[in-house]
């Protein structure tokens, strides 16, 4: 006998297909953008790339496991200091700023074991203090020479449109592949475990989901593409001084963009990068004044749209760009 | 090696301030507040514009500066925290972020990225010392400052212990609910809270511009510190961040006699052994603790370990 109504469950919606297609196109033309654009407009966009990885990272950790951390700075300074290290053992330069980030994700492994463990408020400040112990433990290598830092001399050796080239198309690969990295893990049954744990972590124990084993592979994953944030930047900067890629900024940065953008939210972290750069561009000039401007502008989010720009639009329509959950529909016969 | 012990001790006793604050906001307001460190370098700010440009003395300046940052710590929580609590960790540190950014540039352009101290207005203080037995020397300022640290304590301790503000903050520290069904008025005592603790904050950092030379980012690493005692110490306990500030002083103090960036090191090391030890305790103790694995008759009853954190 057949049931009274079929259902199905969707996982794709006509705004979400529509999006990938575009996604992909847009895709295909930054692939192509370096053969037509400025030198200048392929240095913003590899800024931009940079930024809107951060911010997902972040999302992830926060938005989507409830892992709050001050130290994610930890990770973009460990991995360009690997890819660094890298070099001076031989490895060309290209591939040790992709092989860093590996690293550095077997350093978040290995802190996990300790870092997960600890709740809310302790875990953030914890995450900070052990990025400061992590800077202090890179100045004493000699390499590194203290404060001044030390430079990736090998890219020099690049011709320099032809640098500049490849450092963008690293930032996007890496961008685009944590970005459907992150998309694939969220729709999967990982992805609802981490939501469940964020929810509410005892209920989501009494489950059966294995708690530590799902917070370590968001954490991992974060820390691999925070650390190639890092190494994209060093391979844009050429330059890597501890105190600047271990700053506490960056985070305050992941912070402001995924809070502005709309926190736990596919797009939001997106949004919020793009108006992250868009302030830079416009008013970094006014150097002390654009930070302190910043700092009003964070302010004034948290105290009057503290869902943010896409968590606003989500609550006010019912179309979604970017689907990772599951939603059950009933076909009425 | 003595000589490290005592300076640490010694320097305890500012971190003990410095945390004092931090912990009276995590453990009544139970909000987490990112801009102390920045608050303790506006104190100083606030301390060297009045010697310098008042032509106070500093003792003058020091007594003007505390009830200027107890109100600006009651606006602050009036037009700031209060909207922010009772959302989860984010949006305080949002807020408190996005304020510890607007006080650092705001300083940077109003009074310039040059380092500064107090310490040319203090006269033969900031480097005198007492001779002591077997050749220990105390420096006069760090003596002070322990001794300003343990009255500061003393003091909050007999207003929470006697007064009624300080019952209304200990109850509502408790038990915020049942402190509001008792007719307390939980925004009140935040507000008192916030003041206090930013009084503090204002105290500690002109201490800091006596013995040291700051700048106006110079904010968050003393809030490293400040945290560090405070969970070294124990979350919301006063005479838990003269111990956990002294902890951490004897510890920079040893590690500075390596290397300078041993100093920060030993600190940050320290901290995250004490939060590994507490784990391990935790876990042991969940699993029957050290007795159960000597095998050991139990004569405590168990008791809750693992404290939810706000």
């Amino acid at each position: 006998m057949m049931s009274p109504v079929s259902f199905a469950i969707e996982r794709w919606t006509s705004a979400s297909r529509l999006t990938a297609a575009l996604s992909a196109a847009l895709l295909a033309v930054l692939v192509i953008l370096p053969l037509f654009a400025s030198g200048l407009v392929v240095d913003k966009a590899t800024t931009l790339f940079v930024y809107v990885l951060l911010a997902v990272m972040w999302n992830l950790l926060a938005g989507y496991a409830g892992l709050v951390s001050v130290g994610q700075q930890a990770f973009f300074g460990i991995g360009a200091y690997f890819a660094l290290r890298l070099v001076d053992f031989g490895v060309p330069p290209y591939m040790a700023l992709v092989v860093g980030p590996l690293g550095a994700g077997l350093v978040g492994a290995a802190l996990s074991v300790f870092a997960l463990r600890l709740k809310g408020g302790e875990f953030a400040i914890a995450m900070w203090v052990i990025a400061e112990a992590l800077r202090i433990a890179v100045m004493f290598d000699p390499a590194v020479q203290g404060e001044t830092g030390t430079s990736l001399l090998a890219l020099n050796a690049f011709d320099p449109e032809l640098r500049r080239n490849l450092t963008y198309w690293l930032g996007l690969g890496g961008l685009t592949a944590m970005l459907v990295a992150t998309f694939l893990l969220l729709r999967s049954k990982i992805g609802a475990a981490a939501q469940a744990i964020r929810d509410d972590e005892e209920a989501a124990g009494s489950i059966g989901i294995d708690v530590m084993r799902i917070k370590q592979i968001i954490f991992v994953l974060a820390a691999v593409g925070c650390a190639l944030a890092g190494t994209v930047w060093l391979a844009s900067a050429i330059t890597f001084q501890p105190r600047t890629s271990f700053g506490v900024q960056w985070t305050v940065f992941m912070l402001f963009m995924v809070l502005v953008g709309g926190l736990g939210t596919f797009e939001g972290p997106i949004v919020g990068a793009v108006i992250f750069f868009l302030l830079q561009e416009i008013f970094g000039d006014f150097s002390v004044w654009y930070l302190a401007g910043l700092g009003f502008v964070a302010i004034a989010f948290a105290l009057f749209l503290p869902e943010g720009i896409a968590g606003w639009i989500q609550n006010r329509s019912e179309v979604r760009l970017f689907v990772t959950g599951r939603k059950l529909r009933i076909n009425p016969q | 090696m003595l000589d490290a012990l005592i300076q640490g001790i010694l320097l305890g006793g500012y971190y003990a301030i410095l945390a004092a604050g931090l912990s009276l906001m995590f453990g009544v307001v139970r909000f987490i507040n990112l801009a102390h460190g920045d608050l303790a370098i506006l104190g100083a700010y606030l301390v060297l514009f009045g010697v310098e440009i008042l032509g106070l003395s500093p003792l003058a300046a020091v007594l003007a500066m505390l009830p200027v940052m107890a109100l600006a710590g009651w606006i602050m929580q009036r037009l700031l925290f209060a909207r922010a609590l009772g959302s989860g960790v984010l949006l305080p540190l949002l807020v408190t972020f996005g304020l510890g950014a607007v006080l650092q540039n705001t300083m940077f352009g109003l009074f310039g990225s040059d380092t500064r101290s107090l310490g040319n207005h203090i006269g033969s203080l900031s480097w005198s010392s007492w001779q002591m037995p077997f050749g220990i020397s105390l420096g006069k300022l760090p003596v002070i400052t322990f001794a300003v640290a343990v009255a500061a304590l003393v003091a909050l301790q007999l207003m929470l212990s006697f007064t009624k503000i300080g019952r209304a903050i200990r109850a509502t520290s408790s038990d915020p609910e049942a402190a509001e069904l008792s007719g307390v008025n939980a925004r009140k005592v935040h507000r008192a809270a916030a003041a206090i603790a930013v009084a503090l904050a204002g105290l500690a950092g002109a201490f800091l511009a006596m013995r040291a030379l700051i700048n106006p980012y110079a904010g968050p690493t003393q809030l490293i510190f400040a945290f560090e005692a405070v969970v070294i110490g124990g979350i919301g306990s006063l005479w838990g961040t003269l111990a956990g500030g002294i902890v951490l002083g004897v510890a920079q103090s040893l590690g500075s006699t390596f290397s300078a960036q041993w100093f920060q090191l030993a600190g940050h090391l320290v901290f995250l052994g004490v939060l590994g030890a507490r784990l391990y305790a935790a876990h042991a103790h969940h699993h029957g603790g050290w007795r159960a694995a000597l095998k050991l008759p139990r004569t405590v009853q168990p008791r809750a370990v693992e404290e939810d954190l706000p």
